[in-house]
C-alpha cells in the first residue's frame, strides 16, 4: 500500500507564484539501526523526488537517510499555462511512484 | 520556630492523608491535546494534505471497500458508505459486546466483524492495515462529540479503569493521575504534560514517524514509569482506554490527530 498527497491549487492566475506540497509515503529507513540480534536494518529510502510541468521539470530534490519517515515536500513555482504537474519519487529496493495532478490557469 | 514545625507537621499531614491528590480535571478547564501543542504542529493537523495520518486513512478506505476473506465480503457491503455509516461510531468506543460480556475497542471491533462477517484472520495491533482500518473509521467521526461510557452496562469497567489511573505502579511508582490530573499544566523535561484526553486516535506521532493506537501510547507510558506494560487488547487496557475517553465525554473527535 503505497499513497501520496498532493496539493496543487485547482485555479490560478497567469503569472501568480502558487504553493505545491507533497507527502509520501515512505518508511525512510537509514540503514544505522540495527536489529535485537545486532544485524544492520538494510538501507530504504527514497533518494530522489522531481515534479515537472508540462514535461518541464521545474523542482528536484535529492532525499538522505537522516530525512523523516513520510516525506513532506513543499515549494513553489510560477503558474504560466494550464496543464498538468507531473510528480515522481525513486528510491531504495527499486521504490518508484508517480503521481499528477492538473491546474486551470486563466 | 513552633509555628514553623506546625506547618511542617500539617503539611505532612496533608501528605500521608491523601497520597494521591486524585482531584478530577473540571469539566471547564478540560484541553486536548491540540491546544498544547506548537503552532507549526497544529497547521500539519489542520491541512489534510500536510497531515500524515491521512496517508492511512487513505489505505483505510481502499481496505474498505476491498473483499477480503472466506467470505468473500468487504466492509463496504454490509456497511456501504462509511461517510454516513460510521459517523460518530468511534465516538463511542470502546463499547459493550454482549457476546463477550465486556468492553472491547474499536481494533477489537474491526477484527470481531473480520473473523465473524468476513470469515478472515484478525490483523495484528499496529499493523499498516488494521491502523489504516481504524483510521479510516475514526475520520468520519471528525468533529463529533465523544459519547463512549452512556451505557450503564460499561459502569463497572469505567470504575476499573479510573482504579487503574489512579493506581501507582513500577520503579517510578508513579499513577497516570500523578501527572495528567495533577500536573497537567506543567512541563517534563521541556515537553508538556497534557492531560491525557484521547480525543485524537489513532495518530500520528512525529516521535514514533508513524500512525499508532491508544494502546501504544498507554504502554510507552507504562514503559516510562518503568512498569510492566500489558499486552495488546488485554481488558486492563481496554478498562483504561474506556475510562479516559469516558473522561474527555463531550470533546470533540479529531482523529486522526498529530502530537509531536
Amino acid at each position: 500500500m503505497t499513497s501520496a498527497l498532493i496539493n496543487v491549487p485547482a485555479k490560478a492566475k497567469r503569472g501568480d507564484i502558487i504553493e505545491i506540497k507533497t507527502l509520501m509515503s515512505h518508511i525512510m529507513e537509514t540503514g544505522y539501526r540495527r536489529t535485537a540480534t545486532g544485524e544492520v536494518v538494510p538501507r530504504d529510502i527514497i533518494t530522489s523526488f522531481s515534479c515537472r510541468y508540462n514535461g518541464i521539470e521545474v523542482f528536484r530534490a535529492d532525499l538522505f537517510p537522516a530525512i523523516a519517515a513520510n516525506p513532506f515536500i513543499t515549494f513553489f513555482t510560477v503558474a504560466t499555462e494550464s496543464g498538468k504537474f507531473d510528480f515522481e519519487w525513486i528510491g531504495d529496493k527499486g521504490f518508484s511512484e508517480t503521481a499528477s495532478a492538473s491546474i486551470t490557469v486563466e | 520556630m513552633r509555628s514553623v514545625h506546625t506547618i511542617i507537621a500539617a503539611m505532612l499531614l496533608i501528605a500521608t492523608a491523601s497520597p494521591l491528590r486524585a482531584s478530577e480535571i473540571p469539566q471547564g478547564e478540560r484541553r486536548s491535546g491540540f491546544s498544547f501543542m506548537t503552532p507549526e504542529t497544529r497547521a500539519m493537523q489542520n491541512d489534510d494534505t500536510a497531515n500524515p495520518g491521512m496517508l492511512w486513512v487513505l489505505d483505510g478506505e481502499t481496505l474498505w471497500k476491498s473483499k477480503t476473506g472466506a467470505a468473500g465480503k468487504a466492509c463496504a457491503d454490509c456497511h456501504d458508505d462509511a461517510r454516513a455509516s460510521m459517523k460518530g461510531v468511534a465516538a463511542r468506543y470502546p463499547a459493550f459486546d454482549k457476546a463477550l460480556g465486556r468492553p472491547v475497542n474499536l481494533e477489537q471491533r474491526i477484527n470481531l466483524c473480520r473473523t465473524t462477517h468476513q470469515q478472515a484472520t484478525p490483523l495484528a495491533y499496529e499493523s499498516r492495515e488494521l491502523l489504516a482500518l481504524t483510521a479510516f473509521v475514526a475520520q468520519q467521526s471528525r468533529g463529533v462529540a465523544i459519547e463512549t461510557g452512556s451505557d450503564p452496562q460499561l459502569e463497572p469497567f469505567i470504575d476499573k479503569g479510573r482504579e487503574l489511573f489512579m493506581l501507582r505502579q513500577g520503579q517510578l511508582n508513579l499513577a497516570c493521575a500523578n501527572c495528567h490530573d495533577d500536573n497537567w499544566d506543567k512541563r517534563l523535561a521541556g515537553s508538556a504534560i497534557t492531560q491525557a484526553q484521547p480525543t485524537g486516535y489513532p495518530l500520528y506521532r512525529l516521535e514514533w514517524q508513524s500512525l499508532g493506537s491508544l494502546e501504544r501510547r498507554l504502554r510507552a507510558c507504562m514503559t516510562g514509569v518503568r512498569a510492566q506494560a500489558y499486552d495488546y487488547g488485554a481488558p486492563e487496557l481496554v478498562e483504561l482506554e474506556l475510562y479516559l475517553m469516558s473522561r474527555a465525554k463531550g470533546m470533540p473527535m479529531e482523529a486522526p490527530a498529530v502530537r509531536p
